[in-house]
């Protein structure tokens, strides 16, 4: 049987949704220090994470909450079908040293910021195709291992720009099922738990910025283009969501993505948040527009975001992570920076 | 897809992008340029004090300079120099020295050759090598100026 649950343009509507079983979040002392630092499962006083390099250190951070996400809900690695998992370094090497290696049969991913949206993405896709009962989503970044990729060494004394973003030391982990979670799971209250409604894919959105120091007005152009569709191809107006989360835009690109919404007389404000703004106080933590990577959408996801659509607080959200497709090669042959945003419905989901 | 005006974009974008005040940072860069120039200076005293001659006293000044800055890399010190001065600590000797101990600090986990070797002169390479490129390019139109006798 061929199911055919296109929906408009480049969303996709589930019949049957896929439910948040576990999910899991661990940071960095910075992170734990900012404005959800009570919100996290685990902060890591060490930067280092007990390794000897910044790459092995965000291995380890990402095959330890996976690891977390699966010990919340009493699963081995045999009880999961597929991962759906990335990261920032070249070659997502974090990610092949890190959580692959739990032992799970593993698709790498490379979206930028934007993983956790692909990953939840193909998950639901998977799983809806009937590939398993069980998916498990992570993406990780670090601060450090992403200076060394795609700025400077870290002790080079140089200035950055107030559009400049802090990559979030963080990663985290969502298991998917096709059956709603069991009492035991963190992710069920009494009144219910989130699931995945729908999703609208992202489209490669380039504007000709060239600014690798103002990522958020890189991104706005793909967060605007993806949300606008995913109202179009639903039907639905801001009004029909509790809140819309993009990834990391940061203040200045929050700005933008407002503005350019705007002029197709779409008023987010009201119910617009960003990972990035929420994760660090900008004033007194140093972080100039905001926080960002993988692990900034996928950290607050899963501490913040999730925990109150479980509750019932939030009834629907969309979940927008944003991506830069930049390489280093491609910004040093004078390439723009395009960007990505993948969206996922997440909905309160009664039981 | 939209028709996109980029230039159009990136003007707007550049209009809502808050800038660092250029009065301020020329003044932080002047403060913190004159503070590291000075201390050479008295480096550069005192070791002619001490017996040193003029010559050997400015080497004394570079080598202990380039010691000072590698120590602060080392204990991550210098980087919040250079977020507070600018080009202030960027152009000095210490700077130069910064750039290339951060470099040889963060690969050394590469190892000796591919990183350490490879890279410690990632950030300071294109000055050395367009530092040579313009005293050779000077230094031919010297020598040009020497024989046609516009300098003696």
């Amino acid at each position: 049987m061929i199911k055919n649950l296109h929906n408009g343009a480049a969303s996709i509507g589930f019949d049957s949704p896929l439910y948040f079983e576990s999910c899991a979040s661990i940071v960095s002392q910075k992170e734990g220090d900012g404005p959800l630092g009570n919100l996290f499962d685990m902060i890591c006083k060490d930067p280092m994470f007990g390794c000897d390099t910044w790459e092995s250190a965000e291995s380890t951070l990402q095959k330890e909450v996976a690891t977390l996400a699966m010990n919340r809900c009493s699963l081995t690695p045999e009880d999961v079908q597929l991962m759906f998992a990335g990261d920032l370094l070249a070659q997502t090497a974090a990610t092949s040293f890190g959580s692959a290696g739990i032992g799970i049969p593993f698709y790498g991913l490379y979206g930028a910021c934007s993983t956790m949206g692909e990953s939840l993405s193909l998950g639901s896709l998977a799983l809806t195709a009937g590939f398993g009962s069980r998916v498990l989503c992570t993406t990780s970044s670090h601060f450090a291992s992403a200076e060394k990729e795609f700025r400077f060494p870290l002790g080079y004394g140089n200035q950055r720009p107030f559009s400049a973003t802090w990559t979030v030391t963080g990663s985290g982990a969502c298991i998917l099922n096709t059956a709603p979670p069991g009492e035991n799971s963190p992710l069920r209250s009494s009144g219910g738990c989130a699931a995945i409604t729908g999703l609208t894919a992202g489209r490669v959105m380039d504007y000709g910025l060239k600014d690798s120091m103002n990522m958020g007005g890189c991104m706005a152009p793909a967060a605007c283009d993806t949300i606008t569709r995913n109202f179009a191809d639903f039907g639905r107006t801001p009004s029909d969501y509790d809140a819309v989360f993009t990834g990391d835009l940061g203040v200045i690109g929050k700005k933008i993505l407002l503005d350019l919404l705007g002029e197709q007389n779409i008023d987010l404000s009201p119910i617009h948040q960003d990972c990035g703004i929420l994760i660090y106080d900008n004033e007194t933590q140093d972080t100039h527009a905001g926080g960002s990577g993988c692990g900034c959408s996928a950290t607050v996801l899963a501490a913040y975001i999730l925990p109150k659509v479980v509750s019932g607080e939030w009834k629907r959200i969309l979940f927008v992570p944003t991506g830069a497709l930049l390489s280093k090669v491609s910004f040093n042959e004078g390439d723009s920076i395009p960007g990505i945003a993948h969206a996922v419905v997440i909905e309160h989901v009664e039981v | 897809m939209r028709n996109i005006d980029e230039k159009k974009y990136e003007k707007y974008v550049k209009q809502i992008t808050p800038t660092h005040s250029l009065p301020l940072n020329m003044l932080k860069a002047f403060f913190t340029g004159g503070l590291i120039c000075l201390l050479g200076q008295f480096i550069t005293d005192t070791a002619h004090s001490l017996g040193a001659d003029l010559s050997d006293a400015r080497t004394w000044c570079s080598v202990l300079l380039i010691l000072l800055s590698v120590i602060l890399t080392g204990f991550g010190i210098y980087p919040k120099i250079g977020k507070f001065g600018g080009a202030g600590s960027l152009v000095p000797i210490t700077g130069f020295a910064n750039s290339v101990a951060a470099s040889a600090i963060e690969f050394r986990a590469e190892g000796q050759v591919f990183g350490i070797g490879c890279k410690i002169f990632t950030i300071a390479g294109p000055v050395i090598l367009y530092g040579i490129m313009s005293a050779w390019a000077l230094g031919v139109i010297y020598y040009i100026l020497k024989i046609l006798e516009v300098i003696s």
